[in-house]
């Protein structure tokens, strides 16, 4: 998975957690919870969609690695083998295909 | 709220309800609620039409029983509770009861479904459509879909907070107790426990918080309680309102019901499917009404200290602050700690500062012992 296809993925998920959110202002290198309305739960079920759908276990030691999108590309960068297809993605695009 | 208007009818004269069924849908000034029926039997009859105005105690149905027979009305839920109105909730459940069954029936979640009858509502047509587009799967959000109606529906939330507040602060004397507790210990109970759990089984510290509060109470029922018709009504079980923040549509403080006699695993899996159904809107009309107690946890990125306004009729809100670094002195020694500032605001109609303060003292003994919570 390229950088540029883990960020899409990741900006995915946020939206869905906060859809209030426009993709396209959201700053890479800021903290997600300065420029998004992010509470604990919301934090947690961001954790868990990362690891749904990425398979990166990701211990609570380390919820700190995550804090902004460019921090999350890097850390899912070092975790994911190159070749790793994420299972989500392939399930909708797949049935958008038929 | 003062008035609703009947969505549809989820059964029919003749249907057996069991307590807990979901009857009806009324779309209110805090959103749209599901109305449940109280008892078991059958419906006898519906009194009101679909789209019709509905003042809050007007008689929906008539239940039939081998008891008497009562009639059904459209129940108050506490006027501090708001309902939530993001596009995805109100997408999802503005839905003619039809289409809900059919969707149930074809696997279909509502929220793809583009609905195209009056103000976007999805009709028995769009879910067979939906049914046979291959792009069902599409998360996307059809913004524009609800966007006129947005600013409507906010500002009537804001009165309903508004209105709750005003009256609170009008009616109730309040009287506020603080303390900090130093949680340094449940906090690396925690991340002990969490360490050995997969992602998805993971504990938050405010479910910690809840049950403290909760087991708190059984010692100080005069908190767990409303204050109605110029006296104190105890309420035997505690559903602590849990205040959910619906990021910028106001708040809404649903029942965790029963939260003291739940473990710490049950409750985090109540409390993450109550967070989603209030930002989904799929929140029943008894989670509404039933709470017994407010608690708010103003968060991680939060102040210190949160001073509340009680939600009436109910006596008491429990607030917390955000956890942040200080220090302990423990037998003349100093050491680096984790701390967080519990208030309590009270009804002094209801409760005194004594009494109070017993309770915010029995939650720092909880929080010391997190592995017996």
């Amino acid at each position: 998975m390229t950088r540029d296809e883990i960020k899409t993925k990741v900006l995915e998920i946020l939206c869905e957690i906060a859809p209030e959110t426009d993709p396209q202002t959201i700053k890479p290198e800021v903290n997600f919870r300065d420029q998004i309305d992010l509470d604990s739960m919301d934090y947690l079920n961001f954790v868990i969609a990362l690891d749904e759908r990425f398979h990166a276990d990701i211990p609570e030691q380390d919820y700190t690695k995550f804090v902004s999108l460019n921090a999350c590309v890097d850390e899912l960068e070092r975790l994911l083998p190159p070749e790793r297809t994420e299972k989500h993605s392939f399930f909708i695009h797949s049935k958008v295909k038929q | 709220m003062t008035a609703g208007k009947l969505l549809g009818w989820l059964k029919k004269p003749g249907d057996k309800v069991r307590r807990g069924d979901v009857i009806a849908e009324v779309d209110t000034d805090k959103g749209v609620i599901e109305v449940e029926v109280f008892q078991d039997g059958i419906i006898e009859s519906l009194l009101v039409k679909e789209d019709e105005k509905l003042p809050v105690g007007t008689v929906l149905a008539i239940i039939k029983d081998a008891e008497p027979t009562e009639p059904e009305a459209l129940a108050e839920v506490s006027p501090a509770v708001t309902f939530p109105i993001t596009n995805e909730g109100r997408m999802r459940l503005h839905a003619s009861p039809v289409a809900r069954k059919l969707a149930e029936q074809l696997g279909i979640d509502l929220k793809n479904v583009k609905g195209t009858g009056p103000k976007g509502r999805i009709q028995r047509e769009d879910v067979e459509n939906a049914a046979k587009s291959p792009t069902i799967l599409q998360i996307e959000m059809d913004e524009g879909r609800t966007a006129t109606e947005e600013p409507e529906r906010h500002a009537r939330m804001r009165q309903a907070i508004a209105s709750a507040m005003a009256r609170s602060k009008r009616e109730i004397p309040h009287y506020y107790l603080g303390t900090t507790i130093d949680v340094t210990r449940a906090l690396e109970w925690l991340a002990a426990e969490n360490t050995r759990r997969p992602v998805k089984d993971r504990i938050l510290y405010s479910v910690l918080l809840l049950k403290a509060v909760a087991l708190a109470l059984r010692d100080t029922p005069e908190l767990n309680a409303t204050w109605e018709n110029n006296k104190l009504n105890l309420i035997g079980t505690i559903n602590i309102g849990t205040a959910i923040s619906l990021r910028r549509c106001g708040l809404i403080a649903p029942a965790l019901k029963e939260t003291d006699k739940q473990n710490l695993d049950s409750l985090m899996k109540n409390l993450r499917d109550l967070v989603q159904r209030a930002r989904t809107g799929e929140l029943r009309s008894s989670e509404l009404s039933d709470s017994t107690i407010t608690v708010t946890n103003i968060g991680e990125q939060g102040a210190e200290t949160v001073y509340g306004v009680i939600y009436p009729p109910q006596v008491a809100l429990v607030g917390f602050g955000r956890v942040y670094e200080g220090v302990s002195v423990l037998d003349g020694r100093i050491k680096a700690c984790r701390l967080i500032n519990a208030t309590l605001a009270a009804d002094h109609r209801a409760s005194d500062g004594h009494r109070g303060s017993l309770f915010l003292s029995a939650v720092d003994r909880l929080l010391q012992e997190p592995e017996r919570l």
